[in-house]
């Protein structure tokens, strides 16, 4: 079977609505949320390499490399939070993050 | 794409920018050094070079210039924007840094991430293309993120910069997913050339596009907490120390406006009728979830936070109206201008509120304030009125403004639903007014520091003089507005 563009683009949404899922159902822990993130970006990564390729135009894999990067130190800031968060309160769960209602 | 070398004059019209991020690699050099001695000196740099990077800007070339192989756009609309921003910045920094110590953030560091946070805020609002604006936004939201979290051991900040940092990275995520699809369907990031694709009538607005405009509104919304994407501002101000939530409230919202407005206006100005709808929708839902929410709030930060979500509804107002782009760009900067200057002085009043040491932030704090501090009584009961709207002050013009072109364009829902919205959250602003006159009274205030009188009396003065002279202003506003026609 040959594999096209609308393939990559299916994957790539179902990897983004896991993602997203995961954000929203998950009621234990934070990492796990943090890898929901994780794979978000990696979906939309795939959608801009198969655009890139699709449509013989380099920019979306230079664009990939930039996401990859600030994924990088977007993970390293939310761990570091999390440490922090951790410290003081003695837990990551999810539902312990409520002391204040928003 | 226009591949040429980049030449060195493009260096100049990032020069703010640059100062900006030397300067803030210079002061962690210092930090460094000198440790945590060093804040006073470090804010005191930061100002300095925040005022340097607005002369800077002052003097660059108003006419449209692509600069990095049309990376960055240089215009009189970015000018005045970034302008704003950074005298956004530089007045919080000059109210927050008596306070650092005693919030436990008299950390050098602080300041840095300040000056990178504005850094990214000016490449947010200059960008022309996707990849600089997405740079620009993670440069920003990075550093409010540790921002909001700064003060380690306090439960309350730590918890608010998680929500912050995971809302933000969902945020993100589908601003990211949104600009694969524009990229995809249109075939390039660049403004310019998204623009030329969408205004062929054969190319224009296809379902990927559409798909892409819908998630990228909903990444840009949350960065300026419009609703349905604004649950993470209430806890956030509340959480984060006040010196921070003063800096979230200014500066982050005219840059994060400022982008929305260029990347409507500009790429996507062809296929206006399909966002006009998102905007429409989401400004109604923060004005009235703004004007009905703050009613139940007794924390002054909070009801703040409410009141930011209901006044970035009433930018949006402006914004929605379509066909009159001139005027429509000119009444949110004239918005977002009168916005930032009242939000500072109101901060100056919340920043002020300690008694012996102690911070306050309750509404019930005010109580009787008007028997021990007369003056900035006042100026509170100024602010509270300009931004309820009510007619001789600042915040009464500008919602007209906004009202005005919406009517002209003929959106007399939103317009009505607005008015009823501020009616309404006239109910919380005019309770503090009552408590401030007519409760009990306290004990007094400490003493304000003198850069918080400056704050508070450029605040004040602006916002009753400014019904007066309203031409000036005006006219920047509409010579920024004509570079985005």
């Amino acid at each position: 079977m040959h594999i096209a563009l609308g393939h990559y683009l299916v994957l790539a949404g179902v990897l983004f609505t896991i993602g997203i899922f995961g954000i929203f159902l998950n009621r234990k822990n934070v990492i796990i949320i943090l890898m929901s993130v994780e794979l978000m970006l990696l979906a939309v990564n795939i959608n801009f390499v198969a655009f890139s390729a699709y449509m013989n135009d380099m920019f979306g894999q230079i664009f990939t490399l930039f996401i990859l990067t600030v994924a990088a130190a977007e993970a390293a800031i939310g761990l570091a939070i999390l440490v922090v968060f951790f410290r003081s309160k003695g837990s990551i769960n999810v539902e312990d993050i409520n002391q204040m209602k928003g | 794409m226009p591949s040429e070398m980049v030449s060195q004059s493009d260096f100049l019209y990032i020069l703010p920018e640059l100062t900006l991020i030397v300067g803030g690699l210079i002061t962690l050099l210092i930090a460094g050094f000198k440790g945590k001695k060093s804040v006073a000196m470090v804010a005191n740099f930061a100002i300095a070079l925040m005022t340097i990077a607005a002369i800077i800007l002052f003097f660059l070339p108003q006419d449209v210039m692509r600069v990095f192989n049309g990376l960055v756009i240089n215009d009189s609309y970015s000018i005045y924007m970034k302008i704003l921003t950074l005298f956004g910045a530089a007045a919080t920094l000059l109210m927050i840094k008596n306070f650092l110590e005693s919030r436990k953030l008299d950390q050098p560091e602080f300041i840095v991430l300040v000056m990178f946070a504005v850094a990214g805020m000016m490449f947010m609002i200059s960008a022309n293309n996707l990849l600089t604006l997405y740079l620009g936004i993670e440069m920003q939201s990075l550093s409010l993120y540790i921002l909001a979290a700064f003060n380690r051991s306090s439960t309350k900040a730590t918890e608010s910069g998680l929500k912050y940092f995971i809302l933000g990275a969902l945020s993100s995520g589908l601003l990211l997913y949104g600009m694969s699809f524009i990229y995809g369907f249109t075939g390039s990031a660049s403004y310019d050339l998204i623009a030329e694709h969408l205004g062929n009538p054969d190319g224009s607005s296809s379902m990927g596009v559409i798909f892409g405009i819908t998630l990228m509104s909903a990444g840009l919304m949350f960065k300026i907490s419009a609703v349905p994407f604004h649950m993470w501002t209430p806890d956030v101000y509340e959480g984060a120390p006040t010196p921070v939530t003063a800096f979230f409230a200014t500066a982050p919202k005219i840059a994060a406006m400022a982008m929305l407005v260029r990347i409507l206006y500009s790429p996507f100005i062809d296929i206006a009728k399909d966002w006009q709808q998102i905007v429409v929708f989401v400004a109604i839902a923060s004005m009235v979830l703004g004007g009905f929410a703050g009613i139940a709030q007794r924390n002054l930060k909070r009801l703040m936070a409410y009141s930011s979500i209901a006044h970035m509804g009433y930018a949006l107002v402006g914004l929605s109206a379509i066909s009159n782009v001139g005027g429509s760009i000119q009444s949110v900067i004239l918005y977002m201008s009168i916005y930032l200057i009242t939000t500072l002085g109101v901060f100056a009043c919340i920043l002020g509120m300690k008694r012996s040491g102690d911070s306050f932030e309750k509404i019930s704090d005010l109580a009787g304030m008007w028997r021990n501090h007369p003056v900035i009584a006042v100026s509170l009961t100024i602010f509270m009125f300009s931004l309820t709207g009510m007619p001789p002050l600042a915040g009464f013009l500008a919602k007209w403004e906004v009202f005005s072109v919406a009517v002209n364009e003929g959106l007399w829902v939103m317009v009505v639903v607005g008015v009823l919205a501020s009616v309404v959250s006239a109910y919380y602003y005019l309770r503090i007014v009552k408590v401030i006159y007519f409760d009990e009274s306290k004990e007094k205030f400490d003493p304000m520091s003198i850069e918080l009188k400056l704050v508070l009396g450029f605040a004040t003065l602006f916002t009753i003089i400014f019904t007066i002279f309203p031409s000036s202003l005006r006219e920047l506003a509409q010579h920024a507005a004509q570079s985005l026609n």
